[in-house]
């Protein structure tokens, strides 16, 4: 087995047992990068950086003091500032800032935390405003199992990185779907916890009250080593949760009850407008195979109603763009990011830089932001949008006294073609459809991989937990990726040029 | 929307648009509020709106940070990335109240 | 000058900059003078990825201030963000609070012309200030005149205290802003320094015919930073729009700045006209609730307002109403006198209070400090006192010594106690009281005065006097001056 097929726990013992040093796992991952550049998934690569934190990493490792993910190489989705690299939400506007702190993501991770070892920036839709990663100012991120098509967005660098092999395993961050959506496209887990479990601190804002970070990689496993790393309270930001920390590990490998089925007594919520019209039939077929495999491992299926799944699109792209208005009103070229060649005075200065510096979505979603919130029409929009949105978390607690967790589908169909949908941004947001309402209610989510289509493009399975229930999450994630293989498979066995 | 409406809304923004770039934004943007029309037809008559999620599990407090000075002059570093400045200020163009 | 069929309105907003260490959302210090954007951290800076934390001293000023005008403290209230772009507004909005404010309600009593009036607050709410644009002609970066943008100032904790519109003149809306201005340095929630911008008024000034219901259209006048200039401005505002609309024209509502020099107002280049502000509740700040506990916490540390202190002393010493105002014109004044009590009896409290306002302000007053930092203590005042009550001294000697004791206190701070006794030691100052030894001064100075004598025995009365101030000179001013003025009445009608 390749070093980029290794689980974490499987790099740690090797590093433990010195049969690779962390700065040479660092250069085999570097190496990768550079041979499969033409996936566009990082941005920023900075080798000396790397390799610096890499030897650190191995002084620790000598001296005993490492930890269970001291040297293992890790990406950053580029949204989380970082001193070393820069920070550019891959957006023009901020070509080639240097941000003066680490996000905390990035600290807990980092040298001064959990002792890994940053790879580079990956690649993300703009301002992490997008499903396909094509709305990056340097370009797309291409899905490894077959570059015609999207890696899924907005965190594609990252899912198309730990898919690729170019590196354990990476960071990325979900406002309606960013995790989830491309772990689903490129067939690797990823999780987006509770809201407010991991500190906003650092991370690019872009809708503040559904913005969360949580890990991509191979396996419920390797998410849950992260997870606990990166969750915890932090003063900075003050929707951080202050509750006592969790350990996200706890779980994994043990029973769901006494029962002889690893899962026997579990209850999963099937919301029936997830597999009403408009799911693609192979993705329904490999969502169905899986909770079949569920009930085979000891769990009931159960029918389940989340009345307003339709509704969360209007009520996500009404919040979404407000919140994303005003917190991207920073960006006026006068103390950092992109400043415009020629204006003639200031209003002109701050307009040409915006108008320069964000690309078309981004100021589509600022302009709607804008009309939302402005006099006359914030009752209406914004206001109603938030009230739906109790009756959608409201739905979902009602939903969670029948279930356990809930199951269904990520995306309604599978990755698409390069430039398919990039004519009319309405037909991508329609594609969030089952992934939105779960950043609405804060609730934890995530996605496994779970079939593959005709054409050989990964099919992802969600699952939605009740609030802090990570752990049992990934228990159960865990347990269907004991029992079945498809998390294992990687774009080389299926015969793509990785 | 008409030409005036998007030009005010471009400017309460901060963004410019291209005239040529006007109509095509308008017709996008009648889009997505064609989208988010829909709203409309829920009756939420006595819902309270739900500003940070997890309160519908339970009351949020903002927490409360200790009257002390944290932060050291960190200018050089802060400024690194201005596009210009002089004198530790930062330079716009000139404003004139 | 306001014609007489017309009435004015007037609101006043002041944005009182908080005492705190540090600013309202960030850990940066908000000290004033310091080189430009040295204190202002990554936060106040808008950096990506930055995110506020809310200072607990700013909330427990604006307690402060709504319990001391008598307010409803919302026990849940909101921020919520301000959104326009302006260079020195790094975030492209100002968090403040819009639908649910901290403070809501409450009042402060005024007198204008012996007319005693009480002032309705609507509300009072946190917010952060902005950062500073210098107009000095730098050059940019394609030789265009530039502004410099200095960010220290910007997140500083305000409270914006805002008025119903019931002033009725300029003088209302000065002796308003004068207590307000008095009351937030007394609770210690503002240092009132106007020069540094940590009091700012803005003036809401429109006119209507009297007896109409409606108002009028009101203009909005920024940042008067001193009580003459919100006089001068007020009146010519309401000149301005009494005769703009006896023309025949009509006030814009808009914003207006007050100039100076050419002492006018004028409309000031749309930064803020027609202004959507979207306001919405900040996402990235919790609700911020105010527990009975913590307010009752509050109540309990702070001090006696003014008005009360007043009262009190009104009561309890029969003070004059000019002397109560005296008194209580600053905490520092009023904590002075509070501790002279401790020292004193009651007897002693009329003579105290005149020591007070007379001497001990003008020495203050002289010396521009204040009566905290005082050379002489309140135990110094009461020695002072006890002596002239036995009569160890006149109250002419016990001029000389404050002043003596005020210039040595001033370069070398004073003993606590014995200092007013061993002054009097060393310069023999002690009073002349017996009769005797009077008798034999007066005797000489009559014998050497015989013209006053003669004088004063054919009717003239200011002879007396003159032959007093002979007799004070040959006793060197220590001879007891009642005892004097009776030894030689006595003698003069023999």
């Amino acid at each position: 087995m390749s070093w980029h097929e290794k689980s974490l726990t499987e790099l740690s013992s090797a590093l433990s047992a010195k049969e690779i040093s962390s700065v040479e796992l660092t250069q085999f991952f570097l190496g990768r990068i550079a041979k499969f550049k033409g996936l566009n998934a990082y941005l920023d690569v900075q080798e000396e950086f790397s390799l610096r934190d890499a030897l650190v990493a191995d002084q620790k490792i000598a001296r005993g003091e490492a930890g269970p993910l001291t040297g293992i190489p890790v990406a950053h989705k580029d949204v989380f500032v970082t001193k070393d690299w820069k920070s550019t939400a891959a957006s023009k506007m901020l070509e080639s800032y240097l941000s003066p702190y680490d996000a905390r993501v990035v600290e807990l991770l980092g040298g001064s935390g959990a002792g890994m070892v940053c790879l580079g920036k990956t690649n993300m839709d703009e301002f992490a405003m997008g499903s396909s990663n094509e709305n990056s100012a340097y370009g797309p991120a291409l899905n490894p199992w077959n570059t015609n098509y999207v890696s899924g967005g907005s965190s594609g660098g990252s899912a198309v990185a730990v898919a690729a092999g170019l590196t354990p395993i990476a960071t990325g961050t979900d406002t309606g779907g960013s995790i989830r959506q491309p772990a689903a496209f490129c067939g690797i887990t990823g999780i987006k916890p509770t809201y407010g479990s991991v500190s906003r601190y650092g991370m690019i804002a872009y809708a503040s009250s559904l913005d969360q970070a949580g890990p991509m990689g191979k396996s419920a496993k390797d998410c849950a080593l992260i997870l606990n790393a990166i969750s915890g309270h932090d003063p900075r930001d003050s929707t951080s949760l202050r509750k006592d920390a969790i350990d996200y590990q706890a779980l994994l490998g043990k029973p769901w009850s006494n029962g002889s089925l690893p899962l026997q007594g579990l209850r999963i919520g099937v919301p029936e407008e997830y597999f009403a019209q408009g799911l693609q039939e192979e993705v329904r077929e490999a969502v169905q195979a899986a909770l079949k495999k569920f009930e085979e491992l000891g769990a009931t299926c159960i029918s389940v109603s989340l009345p307003k799944t339709k509704l969360s699109i209007p009520v996500y792209y009404v919040l979404a763009p407000a919140e994303a208005s005003s917190n991207l009103s920073r960006y006026d070229g006068v103390r950092y990011g992109y400043r415009a060649k020629e204006y003639k005075d200031l209003n002109q200065m701050y307009e040409r830089s915006r108008s320069e510096g964000f690309g078309a979505e981004v100021k589509r979603r600022i302009l709607i932001g804008s009309y939302v919130l402005s006099q006359g029409y914030y009752d209406a929009y914004y206001l109603q949008a938030q009230k739906i949105r109790r009756i959608i978390a409201e739905d979902f607690q009602t939903a969670f006294t029948q279930c356990d967790v809930l199951m269904g589908p990520v995306a309604p169909q599978v990755a698409w073609k390069v430039g398919e949908k990039s004519k009319d941004p309405v037909e991508m947001y329609l594609e969030d459809i089952y992934t939105l309402s779960p950043n609405l209610a804060g609730l934890p989510a995530m996605s496994i991989p779970c079939g593959m289509s005709q054409q050989g493009l990964p099919i992802g399975l969600q699952v939605i937990g009740n609030y802090f229930s990570e752990a049992k999450m990934l228990q159960v994630a865990d347990q269907f990726q004991q029992n079945s293989s498809w998390h294992l498979l990687a774009p080389s066995s299926a015969g793509a040029q990785i | 929307m008409n030409i005036e409406e998007i030009n005010h809304l471009a400017k309460l923004s901060g963004l410019e648009l291209d005239p040529h770039q006007t109509k095509q934004v308008s017709m996008e943007l009648e889009n997505i509020l064609s989208l988010v029309a829909e709203l409309q037809s829920v009756d939420t008559t006595g819902v309270e709106p739900l500003f940070h999620p997890i309160a519908v599990i339970e009351p949020l407090s903002q927490a409360l940070r200790m009257d002390i000075v944290s932060e050291d002059n960190n200018r050089i570093n802060n400024m690194l990335s201005a596009p210009i400045s002089h004198e530790g200020l930062y330079l716009v163009p000139k404003v004139i109240e | 000058m306001t014609r007489s069929n017309w009435e004015v309105v007037i609101g006043l907003e002041t944005h009182a900059q908080l005492k705190t260490n540090s600013k309202i959302f960030s850990g940066a210090s908000i000290a004033f003078g310091a080189e430009p954007n040295v204190q202002a951290c990554p936060v106040d800076l808008a950096l990506p990825g930055t995110l506020p934390v809310l200072n607990q001293e700013a909330v427990n000023h604006a307690i402060r201030f709504g319990l001391a005008i008598g307010s409803k403290i919302a026990p849940i209230s909101v921020f919520a963000r301000k959104n326009y772009f302006y260079p020195d507004l790094p975030k492209g909005y100002q968090i403040s609070q819009f639908e649910l404010p901290v403070v809501v309600g409450g009042r402060i009593a005024i007198e204008v012309d012996g007319v005693k009036k009480e002032i309705q607050l609507t509300r009072a709410h946190l917010e952060e200030d902005a950062g500073k644009s210098l107009h000095d002609d730098f050059v940019g970066l394609h030789g265009e005149k530039s502004s410099g943008i200095d960010l220290n100032r910007a997140g500083t904790p305000l409270l914006e205290i805002v008025t119903d519109p019931v002033m009725r003149s300029a003088a209302e809306a000065v002796a308003y802003a004068k207590e307000l201005h008095s009351l937030v340095m007394w609770i210690g929630i503002c240092d009132g320094n106007m020069q540094e911008g940590s009091f700012r008024c803005d003036a809401n000034v429109s006119v209507r015919p009297i007896g109409q219901q409606e108002f009028g259209t009101r203009c909005e006048i920024k940042n008067l930073n001193s009580f003459k200039f919100l006089e001068e401005a007020i009146q010519y505002e309401v000149q301005r729009q009494i005769e703009l609309i006896e023309d025949g024209g009509v006030v814009k509502q808009e914003t207006r700045l007050y100039d100076p020099d050419r002492q006018e107002t004028r409309s000031m280049r749309s930064k803020e006209d027609a202004q959507d502000y979207r306001y919405f509740p900040d996402p990235d700040l919790l609700p911020l609730h105010i527990t009975q506990d913590m307010i009752a916490t509050i109540q309990a540390s702070m001090p006696a307002l003014p008005s009360i202190l007043r009262n009190t002393w009104q009561t309890e010493y029969g003070l004059s109403d000019y002397d109560a105002s005296l008194l209580t014109q600053s905490k520092s004044t009023a904590d002075y006198f509070v501790e002279l009590l401790t020292l004193i009896k009651e007897d002693l409290v009329k003579p105290a209070v005149n020591l007070m306002s007379g001497d001990l302000a003008s020495a203050l007053n002289r010396d521009g400090i204040e009566a905290a930092q005082s050379p002489l203590r309140p135990s110094h005042l009461a020695q002072i006192l006890l002596r002239i009550q036995d009569g160890t001294i006149s109250n002419k000697i016990a001029k000389d010594i404050f002043a003596t004791l005020w210039e040595r206190g001033t370069s070398g701070a004073l003993a606590d106690q014995g200092v007013v006794d061993a002054l009097i030691e060393e310069k023999g100052l002690k009073q002349i009281s017996d009769v005797g030894a009077i008798e034999k001064i007066i005797d000489q100075v009559l014998l050497d005065n015989p013209k006053s004598v003669e004088e004063y025995r054919s009717g003239k009365e200011k002879a007396f006097n003159s032959l007093v101030g002979q007799i004070m000179k040959a006793s060197k001013g220590k001879a007891n001056p009642s005892q004097v003025n009776q030894v030689l009445k006595e003698k003069l009608s023999n």
